[in-house]
């Protein structure tokens, strides 16, 4: 087992390593760097002016000296003024830093780097936004997962009976409506006052605000609501909630005909013992691992999500990084998430090998 | 005679089913031949046994037809703009003299139809999705075999790749791989230039270990596969077909590219599994005593008995294209900005949304019905693959 995991979190290291270098080789582009210089000084900028940018803040030296910079392994660059002091490096943020002067400021001395789109540090920013998405990602799988398991397991329950039909088809067509969609639906339902719902209930006196739910949720960070929040975690809950029914169907089912289903049945266990004290926790062991492995599913939702209502988490800080090539900031969310992927994978893997003692982890 | 009235729902309604009628022509024609001669189409045959798989079938095919007829059913150019009509309602009149009397479903932000933007992006979408599947499953295949039958450091390895391009976000490789930027570098031809070389290597390794006894027919086939694939590749990879059949813009190929990589890892996955489960049977022991070779039991003996999950797969990726493209239009990646497609017109339209929500609304509904239809159609075939 200590082997196993021992395994498992070297892999992780090394896919992190990997990707993370991907990600550094392709944000440090010539065309990239150029989008990073008109950004930061000015769209107008001439090529030499972009240069000489390029080469004041340190981004003209060897991609791979950089990335060691990046990762702490090699000592961080610094410019020095006319009179041979150091004004600006990597590891000077402000001027405090300017009498310490670490020479290594990578991520392995915990250190994640500047963001030029936000102008802080990395840590700081990916902190605040994570714990946002946290919150989001708390409140979907409060709403997605018992929904859907209980989705499956009715469904699931009597084998093409007409509930399991009608069920089977909502849970397609909810895999079948991608966020992007979902909230678009959602929004001009529920938080437009000039179609949906919202007008006809203000007419009829039911309702005192001009739209039952809010579709922009930047209020939501500091002060989460039903009225506020509700749609973003709709939005990205009914998605999954499809996957994750079917699945519990297709194990619910199988577990139906197995003897021991048919033997209680046979002693006269009613339906309601058979399904609640027998099957259903036989049943649940093939959907843990599909929940654990929605989460990466769910960070791209989270993203599309995020950005539709405007709600300053991990996925609209990704998007901005991304459109502004703010490189280390890009690097950190990349990390954030190859680590969230591979280590819902590994608990879903010891998880699973927890639930079912059958299987053993060599 | 000038029309100044807008039309109900009803009769808007009404008029969008009789601007597509080449669409209820063609599914009424290939609905009624299918199921007269059902007996004899084998898998897709069955499929009309199974309702649940007629319903979805019935989803894509109009979809398909509309992406066919498209430019018969339009009522406007989808991108000329009509000043007054300018997020104008669901059945509002044009005004003009000429040209089709009413916006169906209303207008855009820019003045334009929607209607004719939503049918116009059908043919958008499945121009790109489907082909990308097929490039995606070619490369999921081609490696996936020999990394199920033969194992060894080979599937290390490649298992390896397959998984760490897994654990890439799509989005961030989205952000990264489709932009202006890296059009510049050539990466995307790069990428293209190994990514659609694949396929020419599965054919040819198809028809190589198929007539290897009978050398003249082998050089037959493989010599006009040699001529169609390499106009085909010079034509899409460097732009370069003389004759102007095979080309994409760089934006397109771009897209085309980063969805093929996206997708390739799970199919390779997929056939690597299914390979493992093949390969103890006894008609591939049977093979390897009668002394074929390694190329020849995978993708003759292998890969035919394999077809059943992976054709279901075929259809539920489509729809998982389709999705991703969406995606892509919806971070405004890679599409030109006028471009039609569902994605970027549900963006365009999500800024207004609380005030006139009809403009994204029609492509996302179409959207989510073109999915559902594959999805939907997936299951139907899976169910009637099973009963064999």
């Amino acid at each position: 087992m200590l082997t196993f995991l021992a395994r498992r979190l070297a892999a992780i290291a090394a896919s992190a390593l990997v990707l993370t270098f991907v990600v550094f080789a392709l944000t440090n582009l010539d065309p990239n760097l150029e989008k990073l210089a008109k950004g930061q000084g000015s769209a107008r900028m001439s090529d030499a002016e972009v240069e000489s940018w390029l080469a004041g803040n340190g981004y003209d030296r060897p991609m791979l000296t950089r990335y060691g910079e990046w990762l702490g392994v090699l000592p961080g660059w610094t410019a020095e003024g006319e009179d041979g002091t150091v004004v600006r490096g990597r590891c000077i943020d402000n001027a405090a830093d300017r009498e310490i002067r670490p020479r290594f400021c990578g991520v392995m001395q915990g250190d994640w780097g500047w963001s030029t789109r936000f102008r802080a540090p990395v840590g700081e920013i990916l902190a605040d936004r994570l714990a946002a998405t946290g919150k989001l990602m708390f409140w979907v799988m409060v709403v997605m997962v018992p929904s859907a398991l209980l989705l499956g397991v009715l469904a699931g329950m009597r084998e093409g009976s007409r509930t399991d039909r009608t069920l089977s088809t909502v849970a397609i067509a909810s895999t079948s409506t991608p966020e992007y969609v979902m909230g678009v639906l959602l929004i001009a339902l529920l938080a437009s006052s000039q179609a949906g719902l919202s007008p006809m209930l203000k007419e009829w006196g039911l309702l005192d605000a001009p739209v039952l739910f809010q579709g922009n949720a930047r209020s939501a960070v500091g002060d989460a609501n039903f009225w506020n929040f509700t749609l973003p975690v709709m939005t990205v809950a009914l998605y999954g909630m499809g996957y994750i029914a079917r699945m519990t169907r297709a194990s619910m089912t199988e577990v139906m005909t197995q003897q021991y289903i048919r033997t209680a049945r046979l002693k006269g266990v009613p339906f309601r013992d058979v399904v609640m004290k027998h099957a259903l926790r036989n049943a649940l062991i093939a959907p843990f691992t599909v929940i654990m492995l929605q989460f990466p599913w769910l960070l791209n939702g989270v993203v599309i999500t995020e950005v539709l209502f405007s709600y300053p988490g991990f996925g609209w800080t990704l998007v901005e990084a991304a459109g502004n090539n703010d490189i280390e900031l890009l690097l950190a969310s990349s990390v954030v998430a190859v680590v969230l992927v591979l280590a819902t994978q590994l608990i879903s893997d010891i998880g699973y090998v927890w639930l079912n003692p059958r299987i053993r982890l060599a | 005679m000038m029309e100044d009235q807008a039309l109900g729902w009803f009769a808007t309604i009404g008029r969008m089913a009789m601007q597509v009628w080449p669409v209820w022509l063609g599914m009424a024609v290939i609905f009624g031949l299918s199921i007269r001669f059902k007996r004899r189409l084998g898998l897709y045959g069955k499929l009309f046994d199974s309702t649940v798989g007629m319903i979805g079938y019935a989803i894509v095919l109009f979809w398909v037809l509309v992406a066919v007829f498209a430019s018969l059913i339009i009522t406007h150019d989808p991108l000329a703009q009509v000043a007054i009509m300018k997020n104008a309602a669901p059945g509002s009149p044009t005004g003009l003299e000429d040209g089709y009397p009413y916006y169906l479903l209303g207008g855009d932000a820019l003045a334009r139809d929607v209607f004719s933007r939503m049918v116009m992006g059908a043919r958008e979408v499945l121009k790109i999705a489907p082909a990308a599947a097929l490039v995606a499953y070619a490369v999921g295949i081609c490696l996936g075999l020999p990394a199920g039958y033969l194992g060894g450091w080979w599937d290390d390895v490649l298992s390896f790749i397959a998984n760490l391009v897994l654990a890439f976000p799509v989005i961030l490789l989205f952000f990264l791989l489709v932009t202006p930027e890296i059009q510049q570098t050539g990466i995307p031809n790069g990428m293209a230039a190994i990514l659609f070389a694949i396929p020419l290597v599965l054919m040819a390794l198809m028809i190589h270990s198929r007539f290897v006894t009978q050398p003249a027919r082998r050089n037959l086939w493989l010599a006009i596969l040699a001529i169609v694939g390499i106009w085909a590749y010079a034509g899409l990879v460097f732009d370069a077909d003389p004759l102007g059949v095979w080309r994409m813009p760089p934006n397109l190929l771009n897209v085309f590219i980063a969805v093929v990589f996206v997708n390739a890892p799970t199919v390779f996955r997929i056939v690597r599994g299914i390979t493992m489960d093949i390969k103890n049977r006894d008609y591939v022991a049977a093979a390897q005593t009668r002394g074929e070779s390694g190329a020849y039991i995978m993708l003759w003996e292998i890969m035919p008995n394999a077809r059943g999950p992976l054709i279901v797969d075929f259809c539920l990726r489509i729809g998982y294209t389709t999705i991703l493209l969406g995606t892509l239009g919806f971070f405004g990646l890679g599409v030109s900005p006028e471009s039609p497609d569902w994605g970027s017109t549900i963006n365009q339209g999500r800024r207004l949304l609380t005030a006139y929500p009809h403009a994204a609304l029609a492509p996302a509904l179409a959207l989510m019905m073109l999915v559902l239809g594959l999805n939907l159609l997936a299951d139907g075939l899976r169910e009637e693959s099973l009963k064999d």
